[in-house]
């Protein structure tokens, strides 16, 4: 049997998920072992080149790039995780949601401390090369069908690391209590 | 803000803590607001901290730190306000006022408000404008109403109609609101002469022979939740405790309940008697009657006939001249807080404090207002209990069925003939009450209100009783011309997304996530999966604290159950999963924002 290939993406996130999945130290030797890596920032593979067995999205939807990356996630994986609080419940980025999104941008780029006095024209960034904002942030699921939902901020190498290998190996998740508590 | 008006609220409450809730109505009622200087005054003169006052401000609907006009006009927005036209009456306010709802117009003079139901659920839409009860709106009356204010004319005098029948006329409350009493039982006849009992009965009794009568009686609670009555007494008499309460819960919050409004102001003796009665069998020296802040308007009524009573000595001391029974009763006011009307946040509440419900055990009949044994019981159950002193526990237990003994008063709205209020024997079944007060091609019936169940022609053989279908008295009809998912199971989930306290996580999040699933479904966005996450999901509403928390669910959970074929209906077929993001939708604005033509 092929090895599973595995993508990976990062939305509206820090990145900081992606770290905690090369945290998992040497492991990460066994897990090129495992599985095989698609379109992901680690291998820096930009476009699915095949379809995919399971799909790692860190960041919830802010703009309609990331809308279409999940899309294309959706499309090109069997199997589509949620990790990280930002893809499951959009996380820091979401406390923008109850501001209007008008608002955010104004504060962003006419009144905010930074900024103030010098964009004199007004602009607010236009360009057709710009993804659109959405009108709040959105965590993956109500976008599209997520199949699995890894909690933390970040989840921890270990969560990451136990997830994986039990899809892979078909066999029944380790999930100690120590790895999903975060008070 | 005149801080002599702060001044004078707090020493007129003696810098008493406890009496929070009353200085601040009262600064509310004077100012419309209640300023940071007011709250700064309060915090020193009663020795709470900031926050101990801010956060009663914000819990309550009615107080608020921003000025609600000098004329604040609350419209209330339940579903039988609605299918009485409210919407072109709010539309109506909106023009002539010149703001629109939850905002106060420009001069301060006028604010508009929406607001829960007020109790006037058979003569809808209504509005409280500066406490006082406006019924029967319509497009006409609103221009009327407003141009009266624009005049400065003195709310009091704005009626066009004649004053309510019977008391509603009477000197202290010249109020327009409509009894509307269709059939009178034991408890709301008027034949009895108050006082009878406490002179004639009390003085024969014991307390303990009080209480083995109302157990005879077999009565439960009438709020809803039907506690025998007797045990209750029985526990808080046995309860150690220097001092002992009666509460008596006028909070009367469920959307379609008005029965203790009409109780209230029909047969108040009646009820103050029932309290005289409760405070003597547990050993009680203070009652206090927790009157939700929609009634205000019945406040001053209320205390002179609490004066009236005292002067014929059936209140203050040695009591119809039984040595050294002494009980007196105070009105609290409530502020606007449905979760108040359980049992023990209402004592939370008369506490002065924000209305979250407490922990239990224990329970208030050991631990309640000020940590004291007390009783807390509905104002139809004190009103019965006298009646069953006057002619026998044997007697009451006679009507109605085996186990729910007694009669209930029902309140009755929607589309039937004859709303109102209906005393009747339980074990009447939902087609004899149809029947009763004219209803025909019924769709359903929300029975107990948005906390109770929506139930449909196949259940229509029920009987009310404990056993079967029990109701705090709220029926509210609706016949096929209405849309069930749309304008009543949404209405009530807002309702209870509203009024949740936010303590328990279900309750404060559960609610708005089932919400958006309603939604999701109403949008054409819905797949089966939906349903089988909305049961799910559902069950977890039982681990909530308090009666509310359970039940904020139900109006979803019980129309699922009852009605599945409108929310199928509106299902995608073969789909698995459906989110409903539009794409377009979601850049709209921010595409308006940055003058961008958007781009897929």
């Amino acid at each position: 049997m092929s090895k599973p290939v595995i993508a990976t993406a990062t939305l509206a996130g820090c990145f900081g998920c992606h770290m905690s999945l090369l945290d998992i130290d040497e492991k990460i030797l066994d897990l090129i072992e495992l599985v095989e890596f698609n379109k992901s920032p680690i291998d820096d593979i930009k476009n699915f080149t095949k379809k995919c067995d399971i799909g790692l999205i860190e960041g919830g939807c802010c703009n309609s790039e990331n809308v279409h990356v999940l899309k294309d996630f959706r499309n090109n994986c069997k199997i589509l995780i949620s990790f990280g609080e930002c893809a499951i419940m959009g996380g820091l980025p979401a406390f923008r949601n109850p501001i209007p999104i008008k608002e955010c941008l104004e504060e962003a780029y006419l009144n905010g401390p930074s900024v103030k006095g010098h964009n004199e024209s007004g602009i607010l960034p236009n360009d057709d090369e710009i993804p659109m904002m959405l009108d709040k942030v959105y965590p993956c699921h109500e976008i599209v069908k997520i199949d699995y939902f890894l909690p933390g901020c970040p989840p921890s190498a270990e969560l990451i690391w136990n997830a994986l290998t039990a899809l892979i190996s078909g066999k029944e998740m380790n999930l100690p209590y120590e790895v999903i508590k975060f008070d | 803000m005149e801080n002599d008006t702060v001044y004078s609220a707090i020493s007129k409450y003696n810098q008493d803590k406890t009496r929070l809730m009353d200085i601040l109505i009262e600064i509310q009622d004077n100012e419309n607001y209640i300023s940071d200087d007011a709250v700064r005054i309060i915090s020193e003169k009663l020795e709470l901290s900031i926050v101990d006052v801010e956060q009663t401000i914000s819990f309550y609907h009615f107080l608020s730190k921003k000025s609600l006009g000098k004329y604040t006009i609350y419209l209330n927005n339940s579903v039988i306000s609605n299918m009485n036209g409210r919407q072109i009456v709010a539309e109506t306010f909106e023009n002539e006022v010149g703001c629109k709802f939850g905002k106060v117009t420009e001069d301060g003079t006028i604010g508009l408000f929406d607001t829960a139901c007020i109790g006037m659920s058979d003569q809808e839409p209504a509005a409280l404008i500066n406490g006082n009860v406006f019924i029967h709106l319509t497009p006409f009356r609103v221009k009327e109403i407003v141009r009266d204010i624009r005049a400065g004319k003195d709310v009091k005098n704005m009626h066009t109609s004649y004053l309510g029948g019977g008391q509603n006329k009477s000197e202290y409350l010249k109020s327009v609101v409509r009894n509307n009493i269709m059939r009178m039982g034991p408890v709301l006849s008027d034949d009895y002469n108050p006082g009878t009992i406490i002179k004639k009965k009390l003085v024969q009794l014991a307390p303990e022979q009080v209480i083995e009568e109302i157990k005879t009686s077999n009565i439960r609670g009438r709020g809803g939740a039907g506690f025998p009555t007797g045990f209750k007494w029985e526990f808080c008499r046995k309860a150690k405790g220097d001092k002992k309460y009666i509460l008596c819960n006028a909070d009367e919050g469920e959307p379609g309940t008005f029965k203790d409004r009409v109780i209230l102001t029909e047969r108040p003796k009646l009820l103050f008697e029932g309290m005289v009665i409760a405070g003597y069998s547990i050993g009680a020296t203070e009652g206090i009657l927790y009157l939700r802040y929609e009634y205000k308007y019945l406040k001053n009524y209320l205390e002179n006939i609490l004066e009236e009573t005292r002067g014929k000595n059936l209140l203050g001391k040695d009591i119809g001249g039984i040595k050294g029974f002494n009980f007196d009763i105070r009105i609290q006011l409530g502020a606007g807080a449905y979760v108040c009307g359980e049992e023990s946040a209402l004592i939370e509440s008369v506490e002065g404090k924000r209305g979250e419900p407490r922990d239990r055990p224990p329970f208030p009949v050991e631990k309640g207002y000020n940590d004291c044994p007390t009783v807390v019981n509905n104002v139809e159950t004190l009103c019965s209990v006298v009646k069953i002193m006057l002619n026998g526990g044997e007697w009451y237990s006679s009507l109605g069925t085996h186990e729910s003994t007694g009669t209930k008063v029902l309140s009755i709205s929607g589309d039937c003939r004859y709303p109102g209020i209906y005393e009747v024997e339980w074990g009447l079944t939902i087609s004899d009450i149809l029947d009763m007060v004219g209803a025909t091609g019924v769709q359903a019936i929300q029975v107990g209100g948005p906390s109770g169940s929506l139930i449909g022609p196949e259940e229509f053989e029920r009987k009310l009783c404990y056993s079967d279908l029990v109701t705090g008295g709220s029926f509210i009809i609706f016949n096929y011309n209405r849309d069930l998912l749309k304008n009543v199971v949404l209405n009530f989930t807002d309702f209870f997304i509203e009024e949740s306290c936010g303590s328990c996580v279900p309750c404060r999040a559960m609610t708005p996530l089932l919400k958006q699933k309603l939604e999701k479904i109403l949008s054409g966005n819905g797949v089966a999966n939906d349903l089988e996450d909305i049961l799910k999901w559902g069950k977890l509403m039982k681990t909530n604290r308090c009666g509310l928390g359970h039940t904020a669910a139900n109006p979803i959970l019980t129309s699922l159950k009852n009605f599945r074929y409108l929310y199928e209906e509106k299902l995608e077929r073969g789909k698995e999963y459906e989110t409903g993001f539009n794409l377009e939708q979601a850049v709209s604005e921010s595409c308006e924002a940055t003058t961008r033509v958007p781009n897929f």
